[in-house]
C-alpha cells in the first residue's frame, strides 16, 4: 500500500502542465477509490467526558488532514451509535446501516474513554462495515493510554488516528517537529520549534535583540540545526546541536556573506552560499565544522538555497540569478551538469526536496507581480509542475513533511506571515501559528 | 814550635802599638765655607684661567660644552659636578637647571677663578592636541553628508542617478576620512525590498554593497576603510507595500564601522 502514496503524483505530474490536467491530479489523489470512513463522536465515562471535545476534534482532524480517507458527513450517521463491539445487534445498532447510503462508509471508527487508575484510557475500534459478519469486521481493537488532561486526550487521539491511517499506508506525522522563524522584535528573529499540529511552540535559539537567526535546516538524523545569522557583522552560518541546544563549531570562510546552509543526507557536510573569493555569493561545500571547503559553482551571479537530494545525496537543487531573475537549477553534488528547471519567468525560489528525491516544492511568482509567490510542486526529471496555491497572499518556503504527502509553508493570507500545512495537492490547508510573525518552516522527523 | 810562639807575640805587640798611635794624631775640622753671594729667585707667577660655556643657553635635556684654559696652575677644579680637570680642555655638561660653573685654578703663585653660566630653558610645550574636531559623531556625519544609492528591483548595477549620488558621497567620505575620522571605517550596507525571497536578497544585498564600494574606490576612496555588509531585506527603512517604499529599501546605505 505504501507505494501508492507517491504513485498518483508521478502519474499526474507526467501528464499535466495544462490547467485542465490539474483537476485530473486532484481526482487521482482524493477521488474514486479513496475509502470512506465514519468516525463517531465518542464519549467518556465520568470525568473522562471533560476531554472528549479535544479528543473528537483531534481524531477528526488527523484523519481528515491525511487526505487518504474521506470522512462521511456526521449528519448522515444513524441515530444509534456503537461504543463497543458488543453493541452491534443490541440497542438498535446495526453494522450494515453504516455501509448503506446515506453514510456509505467502508470503515467505522468508534469507542469510548474512561479514567482508570488516574489514566485516560481509550477503547478504540475500527470495523470494516462492508463485511457481512460482525465477527469478521474488526480491524482494530486496542487500548490507548494517556494523561487525564487535554494534552493526554490529544495524544491518545493522535495514536488512534495513526493506527487507523497506518492501515491505509499513511506514515504518521505524530512526533514530527516543525522548525520555523519567529520575529521577536524589529531587529530580532529566533528559530522556534513546534509539534506538527502547531502545539507546543517554543524557542530553540535565544540570541536576543540585534540578532536575526533564520534559514533553518535540520540534519536528517535530527541531531543538528544549521541556520544563517545576521548581526552587525556579516551574515554567517551557525551550527547548533539539537541534543544539547549548544552552539557547535563551524568555521565560516572569510567572506562578506555565508548563508543558507543545508546538510548532506549523511550529516557529514554542509552545502551553503558564500561570497568567498570572487565577490558573488556562489555555492560551496565543507565539512560539518567548516573544514575542507570546496567551491561548487563559479559564476558572476548570486546563487543560494542549495538543497541536497535527501534520497541519493547526489543532486543539488538551488536558486541562481545566472540567467537574470532568480530561477531554480539542479546540478550534481560535484558542481557539474548544471541545468535550469524553471522557465525564466518571474522569481523562482525556495526549493525543497520530497523525501523520496523525485519531486520538489518551491515558490514562484510566475503569472503574478513581483513578490506574489505561490507554491508549486515539480517532478525534477520531467520538469512538469503543478501550482498548489493561487494568489492567496504571499506563499513561500514550502518544505515537505516526513510522510511525503504534506507541505508546510508560510503565507501572509491572514495579513501577517504565518505557518500553514496542506496536502501536497493544495487541499486541507491548516493554519498552525497565529502569534506575531512566523516564517521559513522546515519539517523534521 | 818555639818559632810559632814568637811570631804570635810579635803580631800582638805590633797591633797594640798601632792602635795607641792613631788616636793620638786626629786633626780639627775645617771651618764651614763662607756662602757665595747669589741673586735672589723671583716669586712664582700668579695662575690665571679663562672659562666659558658654549652655548650659554640650552633647552632642558640638551647639553653645553665648558671650555677653559688655565695658566700657571698646578690644579684646576670645576664645580659643581665636574671636579679636577686638566689645565685646559673641554667638558660636556647637561644640567637640568640653570647652573653657574666655577673653574678655580690653583698654583704656587695663588689662585684664580672664573665662572660660566649655562642657562637651561624649559623645552617648548608639546604641540597642543588638535582641537576637538569631532563634536559630531561619525554616524551623524554620515547621515548628514551621505545619501543612499538606489537600485532597481533584482539588480545590483549602479544606475545613472546612483552614479551621481555616489560621486558626491565619495567626496564626502574622503573629507570625513581626511579631516574628521582618519582612523574610522565605514560600513557599506546592501539592502533589498521585501518582494524578493529573504535568501536571495541576502546575496543581492551583498552585490549592491560590493558594487557601491567598488564605485567609491574607483573614485579614490580608500578601499580598506569601506567594509561591505548585506542585510538582505531584514532591516527595512520603510514597511509599506508600494513602489516608493520599495525604492527606499533597495539601497546601499552608509553606517559607522567599528
Amino acid at each position: 500500500m505504501n507505494k501508492t502514496i507517491l504513485a498518483p503524483f508521478l502519474l499526474l505530474l507526467a501528464a499535466f502542465q495544462a490547467p485542465s490536467q490539474q483537476s485530473d491530479i486532484l481526482v487521482k489523489l482524493t477521488g474514486g477509490q479513496v475509502p470512506v470512513i465514519a468516525i463517531t463522536d465518542m464519549r467518556g465515562s465520568g470525568d473522562a467526558q471533560t476531554h472528549m471535545g479535544v479528543f473528537n476534534r483531534t481524531l477528526f482532524d488527523e484523519i481528515d488532514n491525511s487526505g487518504m480517507l474521506k470522512i462521511a458527513p456526521k449528519s448522515m450517521y444513524p441515530l444509534s451509535v456503537p461504543q463497543r463491539p458488543q453493541d452491534f445487534g443490541a440497542r438498535g445498532v446495526v453494522m450494515g446501516d453504516w455501509a448503506k447510503p446515506p453514510v456509505a462508509a467502508n470503515y467505522l471508527a468508534f469507542g469510548y474513554t474512561a479514567i482508570q487508575d488516574g489514566r485516560l484510557v481509550l477503547f478504540g475500534f475500527l470495523f470494516d462495515v462492508k463485511q457481512p459478519d460482525v465477527a469478521n469486521a474488526q480491524v482494530i481493537g486496542k487500548l490507548y493510554f494517556g494523561d487525564p488532561t487535554a494534552a493526554g486526550a490529544r495524544q491518545v487521539a493522535q495514536e488512534f488516528a495513526a493506527d487507523i491511517l497506518a492501515r491505509f499506508g499513511v506514515k504518521s506525522l505524530a512526533g514530527s517537529k516543525i522548525y520555523f522563524v519567529r520575529q521577536m522584535g524589529r531587529d530580532s528573529k529566533e528559530i522556534w520549534q513546534m509539534d506538527y499540529d502547531g502545539s507546543n511552540q517554543r524557542p530553540v535559539t535565544q540570541y536576543g535583540p540585534g540578532y536575526t537567526s533564520f534559514m533553518p535546516s535540520v540534519s536528517k538524523d535530527n541531531t543538528k540545526l544549521a541556520f544563517t545569522q545576521l548581526s552587525q557583522k556579516n551574515p554567517a552560518v551557525i551550527l547548533h546541536s539539537l541534543e544539547t541546544n549548544r552552539k557547535l563549531p563551524f568555521v565560516n570562510p572569510q567572506a562578506s556573506v555565508n548563508a543558507s546552509p543545508d546538510f548532506t543526507p549523511d550529516g557529514q557536510n554542509l552545502i551553503f552560499s558564500s561570497s568567498l573569493g570572487a565577490g558573488f555569493a556562489n555555492l560551496f561545500i565543507a565539512g560539518i565544522d567548516g573544514s575542507g571547503i570546496r567551491r561548487l559553482t563559479s559564476v558572476r551571479a548570486v546563487e543560494t538555497e542549495p538543497k541536497v537530494n535527501p534520497k541519493t545525496g547526489a543532486e543539488v537543487i538551488f536558486t541562481s540569478g545566472r540567467s537574470g531573475p532568480p530561477q531554480l537549477y539542479k546540478m550534481s553534488i560535484d558542481g557539474t551538469g548544471i541545468e535550469r528547471l524553471t522557465s525564466g519567468e518571474g522569481d523562482a525560489v525556495n526549493p525543497s526536496w520530497h523525501p523520496e528525491g523525485q519531486l520538489i516544492s518551491f515558490a514562484w511568482t510566475r503569472g503574478f507581480e513581483p513578490g506574489n509567490f505561490n507554491i508549486f510542486v515539480m517532478d525534477v526529471t520531467k520538469k512538469a509542475y503543478i501550482q498548489l496555491t493561487h494568489g492567496v497572499g504571499r506563499n513561500e518556503n514550502p518544505t515537505w513533511a516526513p510522510d511525503g504527502r504534506h507541505l508546510v509553508f508560510c503565507s501572509n493570507r491572514s495579513g501577517s506571515p504565518q505557518i500553514y500545512t496542506m496536502l501536497a495537492d493544495g487541499t486541507q490547508v491548516k493554519r498552525l501559528t497565529s502569534v506575531g510573525s512566523n516564517t521559513m518552516p522546515v519539517w523534521s522527523k | 814550635m818555639t818559632k810559632r810562639n814568637i811570631g804570635a807575640l810579635m803580631l800582638a805587640l805590633t797591633l797594640a802599638v798601632g792602635v795607641t798611635g792613631c788616636k793620638k794624631k786626629a786633626p780639627a775640622p775645617p771651618p764651614p765655607p763662607k756662602p757665595v753671594a747669589v741673586a735672589p729667585a723671583p716669586p712664582p707667577p700668579r695662575p690665571s684661567i679663562t672659562f666659558s660655556a658654549e652655548p650659554t643657553t640650552v633647552e632642558r635635556g640638551q647639553c653645553a660644552t665648558l671650555r677653559w684654559n688655565a695658566a700657571n696652575a698646578t690644579e684646576v677644579n670645576i664645580t659643581p659636578g665636574v671636579g679636577k680637570v686638566a689645565g685646559s680642555g673641554t667638558q660636556r655638561v647637561c644640567p637640568t637647571a640653570t647652573t653657574t660653573y666655577t673653574a678655580k685654578a690653583d698654583g704656587p703663585g695663588g689662585s684664580d677663578s672664573a665662572t660660566a653660566t649655562v642657562n637651561v630653558t624649559a623645552p617648548p610645550p608639546p604641540p597642543p592636541p588638535p582641537p576637538p574636531v569631532a563634536t559630531i559623531s561619525l554616524s551623524d556625519l554620515l547621515a548628514q553628508q551621505l545619501q543612499d544609492a538606489p537600485f532597481d528591483f533584482d539588480k545590483s548595477e549602479i544606475r545613472e542617478d546612483a552614479r551621481n549620488i555616489l560621486t558626491r558621497d565619495s567626496e564626502a567620505l574622503k573629507g570625513i576620512f581626511r579631516d574628521k575620522y582618519p582612523n574610522a571605517t565605514v560600513n557599506v550596507e546592501g539592502h533589498c525590498d521585501e518582494r524578493g525571497s529573504a535568501e536571495y536578497n541576502l546575496g543581492l544585498g551583498d552585490r549592491r554593497a560590493t558594487a557601491a564600494k567598488e564605485f567609491l574606490v574607483q573614485l579614490g576612496v580608500a578601499g580598506d576603510k569601506l567594509k561591505t555588509v548585506s542585510f538582505g531585506k531584514e532591516r527595512p527603512t520603510c514597511t509599506e507595500a508600494n513602489e516608493a517604499c520599495y525604492q527606499k529599501n533597495r539601497r546601499a546605505h552608509f553606517s559607522a564601522g567599528q
